[in-house]
């Protein structure tokens, strides 16, 4: 009986998640499934789900107009920079607040967490003057540099929270045995936060890729990404939904098949420390 | 190390390949509608023209590229040499001193060809600052069928009241027809760029002549009343988040009787491959009220310099090309005179091959019966139809914009709406000094 009743609550929760999954999926498989449509049937009413003439007209159109590749390694560039150059600087930060925390430890951690409560806008005209004086519009390190400082707080709370579970006698115990600082964090700590870092470095690629406010606004031609890209296909004065569609599953497929290959290693981050 | 070395060498050498090409290198900015994608794919006849001028290019969505160019010009950043910028900011930014002249183009440009509305609103104390590329006004569309049906004719010039007739007659809520649609989705380029238009046919103004705003009249009352009366009577369900795209998807489709909004739509709704209506479309002037002043709207997107550019030469060379009546036949030789850039000059409507595009001549009285400098019944202090070209009309627009869309929701009635509109005017225009 015990069984039955554990067996039909596994059902509803299996449900209730499968549910939350498609409905939080969903906009992205109608995303894909319009860039297959013509811009007839994207506005048709009622929509066709899957019964549709399947065309690549859009992708052709899409690749034809615009260089994806460009945005494309741009975009990784930018990523993948931005996190490692942010880790790089965390890493030692979080290190030194988990483990040496000092009197005001809490207070650095807030205040470094306010920095993302300012709208990035309020700072566009000053932060745009210095790009201007020191050249560094349009360019990739530029961009790499911003992201860096914009998602450093997130990096540096993440880290700071995965090594608070480590506990610190095991970093002692490597003191005793004669580890100096560095291969202390390199030898010892990193390998056990490596399901925190992996998931650090995972959400913040996430993070820079999906960025469109600095990447819009500080780049023209030579380092603008994918969020150029998109930005170049959506229009207020025209229906182009269908190659809206193929420009945005052109630009979040990369992000999207990382997640998917990398899902166990995200969540296993994420909830790392969440259950005791 | 030899690695880094290497890498730093070529990095140099990419640095100074760069900087000897960027002598010749333009950088243009524009908006990504169809008429300017079509200029893009040209370039190759301007490069050939000009071997020594390489063009980059910057295509981006009207909203996001606005923020960008305007970022840009305000701190002199450097970044374009071209930048295709509407009849709002012209006027704006030409004051400031943030725009290159244009009186210098050539002869064979032919200044004077240029639509006498489209130029002067793109003129400063005598100084051009833009070459408009093309230009809009807006109209009425509607189906000829569904008229047919309601047993009604379509003037060439209707009324509002002819417009409100035909809307309830034409509406068949069970099978999803409605009589009229128009822009109610919030924002100053959205349902204000229609309903200060519209205001505009009923005898109503942004400002007096000093600068005192108007929503507290009996004008906007009418203006406003009509629109929601006809629309919650005619119009389609959730119009309020309606806009352009959205309205375009609804007449594609079959749903709206009558559209009003922009002439650049014509091209649209004829197209077969997109349209189901495409042959059941008719024209018609925005309707007035026998004032003197029609409800449509005049809008051109121009390429005009930043001032600061190093490359002002090379900019001033391809906005005469692009602007030029060589370019206009360009385009139709490669994709027929339907898909000519429209509304910029004289001579095109005089072309007996263009005056066949069945609606080049209703573009053509709409453009002209729209005048930016003397957009009213009544005399007012500022330039500009469906916008007031001062540079705090973008934020007081969005705000009356939300709340007059929040009217047709139906979550706040005309009174209250315009005497919302009236408060938050007045005290931006007393915050920006214009009224005490």
């Amino acid at each position: 009986m015990a069984r039955a009743v554990s067996n039909r609550r596994k059902a509803l929760v299996t449900i209730c998640a499968w549910a939350v999954g498609i409905a939080i999926f969903f906009p992205i498989l109608w995303t894909v499934l319009t860039s297959f449509k013509t811009e007839a049937e994207a506005i048709a009413s009622p929509p066709s789900f899957l019964f549709f003439d399947w065309t690549l007209e859009n992708y052709s159109t899409v690749q034809e107009r615009s260089d994806y590749f460009r945005h494309f390694s741009n975009s990784v560039i930018i990523s993948f920079g931005s996190t490692l150059l942010g880790l790089l600087i965390a890493i030692p930060a979080a290190w030194s607040m988990a483990f040496v925390p000092g009197k005001r430890t809490k207070d650095v951690l807030m205040w470094m967490l306010s920095t993302k409560m300012l709208p990035p806008v309020g700072v566009l005209i000053p932060i745009y003057l210095l790009f201007r004086d020191t050249g560094l519009l349009d360019t990739r390190v530029g961009l790499v540099m911003v992201l860096t400082l914009i998602n450093l707080p997130i990096i540096v709370w993440m880290l700071f929270t995965y090594f608070r579970e480590i506990p610190g006698e095991i970093l002692e115990a490597a003191r005793m045995d004669g580890a100096e600082l560095w291969s202390e964090i390199i030898y010892v700590l990193t390998p056990m936060a490596v399901p925190g870092i992996a998931s650090t470095l995972l959400l913040n690629i996430i993070l820079s890729w999906n960025e469109a406010f600095w990447t819009l606004n500080l780049t023209a031609v030579d380092a603008a990404p994918l969020t150029a890209f998109i930005a170049s296909y959506s229009s207020p004065e025209g229906l182009f939904y269908a190659k809206l569609s193929a420009a945005s599953t052109m630009a979040i497929a990369p992000i999207l098949i990382i997640g998917w290959f990398s899902q166990k290693q995200l969540v296993r981050g994420l909830t790392f420390g969440a259950v005791k | 190390m030899a690695f880094h070395t290497r890498a730093l060498l070529s990095a140099c050498a990419m640095a100074a390949l760069c900087a000897s090409a960027s002598a010749e290198t333009i950088t243009i900015a524009t908006v990504n509608n169809g008429d300017m994608i079509r200029m893009q794919g040209l370039t190759k006849d301007f490069t050939d023209k000009n071997p020594d001028i390489e063009v980059k290019w910057l295509t981006m969505e009207e909203n996001v590229l606005r923020q960008r160019v305007t970022t840009d010009v305000a701190t002199k950043g450097g970044q374009f040499d071209v930048m295709t910028i509407g009849t709002y900011e012209v006027p704006i930014w030409g004051k400031q001193g943030w725009l290159v002249s244009l009186n210098d183009l050539p002869e064979s440009y032919d200044v004077d060809d240029l639509l006498p509305a489209i130029r002067g609103g793109l003129t400063v104390d005598g100084e051009l600052y833009a070459a408009p590329f093309y230009g809009e006004s807006s109209m009425v569309m509607y189906r000829t069928d569904l008229m047919e049906k309601a047993g009604l004719e379509m003037p060439e010039a209707p009324t509002w009241d002819f417009i409100v007739k035909a809307a309830k007659a034409m509406t068949d809520k069970e099978n999803e027809i409605y009589g009229i649609c128009l822009r109610g989705k919030a924002g100053w380029g959205e349902n204000m760029a229609f309903l200060t238009a519209m205001s505009n046919s009923f005898g109503a103004r942004w400002f007096d002549m000093d600068w005192n705003p108007q929503f507290n009249t009996p004008e906007w009352k009418e203006t406003l009343t009509t629109y929601l009366d006809v629309m919650n009577e005619a119009g389609p369900p959730g119009a309020s988040s309606n806009g352009f795209n959205e309205n375009l998807a609804l007449f594609q489709t079959g749903k709206c009787g009558m559209w009003i909004d922009a002439t650049v739509a014509a091209s649209f709704v004829t197209n077969p491959k997109d349209s189901q209506v495409a042959d059941k479309v008719g024209f018609a002037l925005a309707p007035d009220n026998g004032l003197g002043k029609r409800s449509n709207w005049l809008w051109a997107w121009t390429l005009a310099i930043p001032a600061g550019t190093q490359k002002e030469a090379a900019a001033k060379k391809f906005i005469d090309w692009a602007t030029s009546k060589e370019y206009l036949e360009l385009v139709a030789a490669e994709e027929g005179w339907a898909n000519v850039p429209p509304g910029t000059r004289t001579s095109l409507y005089e072309n007996p091959e263009y005056q066949k595009v069945p609606f080049a001549k209703m573009t053509l009285d709409s453009i002209n019966s729209a005048d930016p400098n003397n957009p009213t019944v009544e005399p007012v202090p500022y330039v500009g139809v469906q916008f007031v070209a001062i540079p705090e009309f973008q934020g007081m627009a969005t705000v009356t914009g939300q709340v007059f869309s929040a009217a047709l929701a139906g979550s706040m009635d005309a009174d209250a709406a315009l005497a919302a509109a009236q408060a938050a005017t007045e005290r931006e225009m007393k915050k920006a000094g214009y009224i005490k």
